[in-house]
């Protein structure tokens, strides 16, 4: 007997929605494991990690808030991703968002108006532009490899962001603290439900979450973009550039990352500081591909991430045990989401062995 | 007399088809055998049984009168089986001597080994030398020394996988006189082949394979390649028919005038002054063997390489050398290109969106947008026009067998109503029957008044449906000749670059 992968005759769809679920359960079962080597009670921790931040009106709007930067960077990667662009810097495209929408905010500070909430949107989603930007002219002109130009840029973004917080934007109020003045109130998204932080930026998510599945499904761009990424001679053949192809997905992705970095500063923190995330720019990677880089399932896989961020932070605070439990299980989840894509093309088979041959 | 090989109820069964049902075949000493079949019949399957290389699902293989397991190819080399690949495997910086002592069993003296392929060569004539690098030498000379290899190693049956499709016919002939020698020595030949002419010239038995069974054994000499297809179709053979006596106007659609391009990767072809005219209603054939710059020629036409001036491509009166694929397609440009599954469409995609990936410029798309009604009803119309045989249009495109998706290629191309349409080896690897269909769309599109310029390594193809064929060697192009006045042999010697004579003449 012997276990054998062989190639399936056309993708399986089903396993397309299975792998995910999957995944997810195998996560479980190792993090049963590992709780269980940790020496705490499994179940209770896994309680605490899932279940128990889903319990309050409070921190469900909690998921919400953290879900929402991870589905629009997630959106945009996933359109580069499809088409063979892989942008890593995430993370500091939607820094340079935070820093454009919320320098905007610092300039026009008591002079502000309604004007300023669109405006600000806009000049972030322009600041992840710009510096996605970056990557996609050095790519399409000297061929440099944007996973690693992406990913440099992501530490230089943090770099600056540091230094205007500590130097020429530090708030004058602030007793010398490394962080801005408050937004004034323009600068700042209205909270949607009393007695939690959930705030308008839920609606740009979901209307970017519109956009992007518009564009995927229907425009003719989207499908340039993914046949780029699945067949490059086809695209070749049909004549479409690969340059524009780089440059659409790169594009997209700094914009929505760059509008992430905008809703967290105007909506959760209503200034600058030196850190606006929690890595969001990084997870939202796992998170595209959990979701199988489709818009709806980069829905649902941002906030199952969003849950392990806050399942991190309930674990820490109830059972003491470190927070870095959350980056164990976002790992052990993009480990299984790979591992069982090969399900997608492949099915496993028993063999029966009916002849054993000498080597 | 005992069979040199015998195989008996060989079956091989791979995930959703069976590749070998039964099959029976023997090969007499110092007999030519031919094995005969569409694409997909079960050819190759049973010829890696026999070389070791795939492991039989059941069946009994007889070697000499006793039964044998072949493990690998290590053991079929050793109980005397040799086999040159369609594909070489020869290492480029080696020298001939070199590449063959690495071919065989350690603990040999290469200076002998030297001596003993000198005569091996001038006795089978196969002129080859061995201490030239394999870099410098020609296909027809680097399959000589995949021979050699297999000779020197005196082998009781050899197995020649597809060996012409790389040469000229003089060469094709030469390899023949090497085999007929060798058959009289008593080495058994088992030829692969689906060119029926030479298997009626070459083979003193036929063993005929259809999906996976042996379907008929026959004497070549006793058939007609006619009869040989139907065996192997298991069907009358379909006829093209050819709308006679047309009249050719001189109508320039598609100029090429003194491209020249460089290559672009270090084992490309330079294409050096290349001139064609293709007139309105024309079908021009391009003839040559693979590998002299026909890929860099119609990447070029098709605009995925650009010209280095705009005025060394015309298109219907038009300097396109510096457009792309899209603006030339705009202007009446359509193109089947040499590989179908990644180049001429997306493996993963359904039909529905192959159909949008290169017909997108009239109307099927809307402000950005795809209409997707439209381009569903066009590649309902391909697969219906074109006998594309498949579940339907959402079906993806690897899912379908060569055959059909080749048609669905060459519709999608046709059906846009080209005013040039341009196709590289259209019915390489397709069956007969599909091969035939797609050859009559192309008379068909013809017959409209478009140009057709088919690139093709088959002259009995290039034969039947052109008006004028011309040869590519080394990156250059001979003058195009009306089909009526040329030969086999004529155009087989330009294959091998002799063509300077007949261009001053042409001009003359």
């Amino acid at each position: 007997m012997q276990l054998r992968l062989e190639q399936r005759q056309s993708t399986s769809r089903a396993m397309q929605y299975a792998t995910p679920v999957i995944a997810a359960g195998l996560t479980m079962i190792a993090g049963i494991a590992l709780f269980g080597v940790l020496g705490t009670d499994p179940f209770l921790a896994l309680y605490t990690f899932f279940i128990q931040p889903l319990t309050s009106l409070y921190s469900i709007g909690e998921l919400l808030i953290k879900a929402t930067p991870l589905l629009l960077c997630a959106l945009g990667l996933s359109v580069g991703f499809k088409g063979n662009v892989w942008n890593i810097g995430a993370e500091g495209q939607l820094t340079m968002g935070a820093i454009a929408s919320g320098g905007l905010a610092l300039a026009v500070y008591a002079q502000d108006g309604p004007w300023l909430l669109p405006l600000m949107l806009l000049a972030g989603a322009l600041g992840g532009m710009a510096w996605a930007a970056i990557p996609a002219f050095l790519r399409t002109r000297f061929n440099a490899n944007e996973i690693l130009v992406s990913l440099m840029l992501t530490y230089v973004a943090v770099q600056i962001l540091g230094h205007l917080v500590h130097g020429p934007w530090r708030s004058p109020e602030g007793f010398n603290f490394p962080e801005t003045r408050t937004f004034g109130d323009w600068g700042q998204l209205p909270i949607l439900v009393e007695g939690t932080r959930l705030h308008a930026g839920v609606f740009v998510a979901l209307l970017v979450f519109l956009a992007v599945w518009l564009f995927l499904s229907r425009s003719f761009q989207g499908f340039k973009v993914t046949v780029a990424g699945q067949a490059p001679a086809a695209a070749a053949y049909a004549g479409f550039s690969n340059k524009s192809v780089v440059w659409v997905s790169l594009m997209i992705s700094g914009a929505t990352a760059g509008l992430a970095g905008t809703v967290e500063v105007m909506g959760t923190i209503q200034q600058l500081q030196p850190v606006i995330s929690p890595g969001y720019g990084f997870a939202a990677i796992i998170v595209a591909f959990l979701g199988r880089l489709h818009p709806v399932g980069v829905v649902l896989a941002s906030l199952l991430m969003s849950l392990m961020y806050l399942g991190g932070e309930s674990l820490q605070m109830s059972m003491n045990l470190p927070l870095a439990v959350t980056g164990v299980f976002q790992g052990l989840l993009l480990f299984f989401v790979l591992g069982s894509d090969v399900l997608v093309r492949y099915r496993i088979r028993l063999v029966r062995t009916h002849q054993t041959e000498p080597a | 007399m005992t069979p040199q090989l015998d195989l008996r109820e060989i079956t091989k069964r791979y995930p959703g088809c069976l590749a070998n049902d039964r099959v029976g075949l023997t090969v007499m000493p110092g007999e030519i055998h031919a094995l005969l079949g569409e694409n997909g019949a079960g050819k190759s399957t049973l010829v890696k049984i026999i070389y070791g290389v795939v492991k039989p699902d059941a069946g009994e293989i007889w070697w000499n009168g006793s039964q044998v397991d072949i493990a690998n190819p290590n053991a079929a080399r050793a109980l005397g089986i040799g086999m040159v690949f369609q594909h070489f495997n020869l290492f480029e910086s080696l020298t001939v001597a070199e590449n063959i002592s690495l071919g065989i069993d350690p603990g040999h003296d290469l200076a002998k080994l030297t001596n003993e392929i000198g005569e091996i060569s001038e006795r089978y004539g196969l002129p080859i030398n061995p201490h030239q690098h394999i870099h410098t030498l020609s296909v027809g000379e680097r399959q000589r020394v995949e021979i050699i290899r297999c000779l020197v190693q005196n082998p009781r049956l050899l197995i020649m996988d597809e060996p012409t499709s790389v040469l000229t016919p003089q060469e094709v002939e030469k390899l023949f006189e090497t085999l007929r020698r060798l058959a009289s020595e008593g080495c058994s030949i088992l030829y692969i082949s689906h060119k029926l002419d030479e298997i009626k010239a070459l083979c003193d038995t036929a063993t005929v394979l259809r999906l996976g069974k042996v379907t008929a054994r026959c004497s070549p000499a006793d058939e007609t390649p006619k009869s040989l297809a139907e065996m192997m179709i298991g069907s009358a053979l379909p006829v093209t028919k050819k709308s006679t006596n047309r009249e050719l106007t001189e109508e320039p659609l598609l100029e090429l005038r003194g491209l020249d391009l460089p290559a672009a990767d270090p084992l490309g072809t330079h294409l050096q002054n290349v001139t064609l005219t293709l007139n309105r209603g024309e079908v021009v054939g391009l003839a040559g063997v693979a590998g002299n710059g026909q890929k860099e020629l119609l990447a070029a036409i098709n605009g995925e390489r650009l010209a280095p001036d705009k005025a060394m491509l015309r298109l219907d009166g038009r300097d396109v050398g510096r457009d792309g694929p899209e603006e030339r397609r705009v202007q009446g440009l359509a193109f089947v290109p040499e590989e179908r599954l990644g180049r001429g469409s997306v493996p993963e995609m359904s039909l529905t969106a192959n159909t949008l990936l290169t017909w997108h410029h009239k109307g099927q798309v809307k402000r950005g947008f795809v209409d997707l009604a439209e381009v569903s009803a066009q590649a309902i119309t391909i697969r219906e026009m074109f006998d594309v045989r498949c579940p339907g249009v959402e079906a993806e495109a690897k899912s379908l067998s060569g055959g059909n998706l080749q048609k669905f290629i060459v519709g999608r191309e046709i059906l846009q109503e080209p005013e040039v349409l341009i196709l590289g080896y259209p019915t390489w690897g397709v069956d007969v029957g599909a091969a035939a269909a797609i050859r009559q769309a192309i008379l068909n599109l013809s017959a409209t008044g478009a140009g057709v310029l088919i690139v093709s390594e088959d002259l009995d193809e290039l034969f039947e449906i052109c008006d004028r064929i011309a040869v590519i060697a080394e990156g250059r192009l001979s003058p195009a000749r009306r089909t009526g006045n040329t030969s086999i042999e004529e155009l087989g010697l330009w294959m091998s670059g002799q063509f300077e004579a007949a261009e001053v003449s042409d001009a003359a």
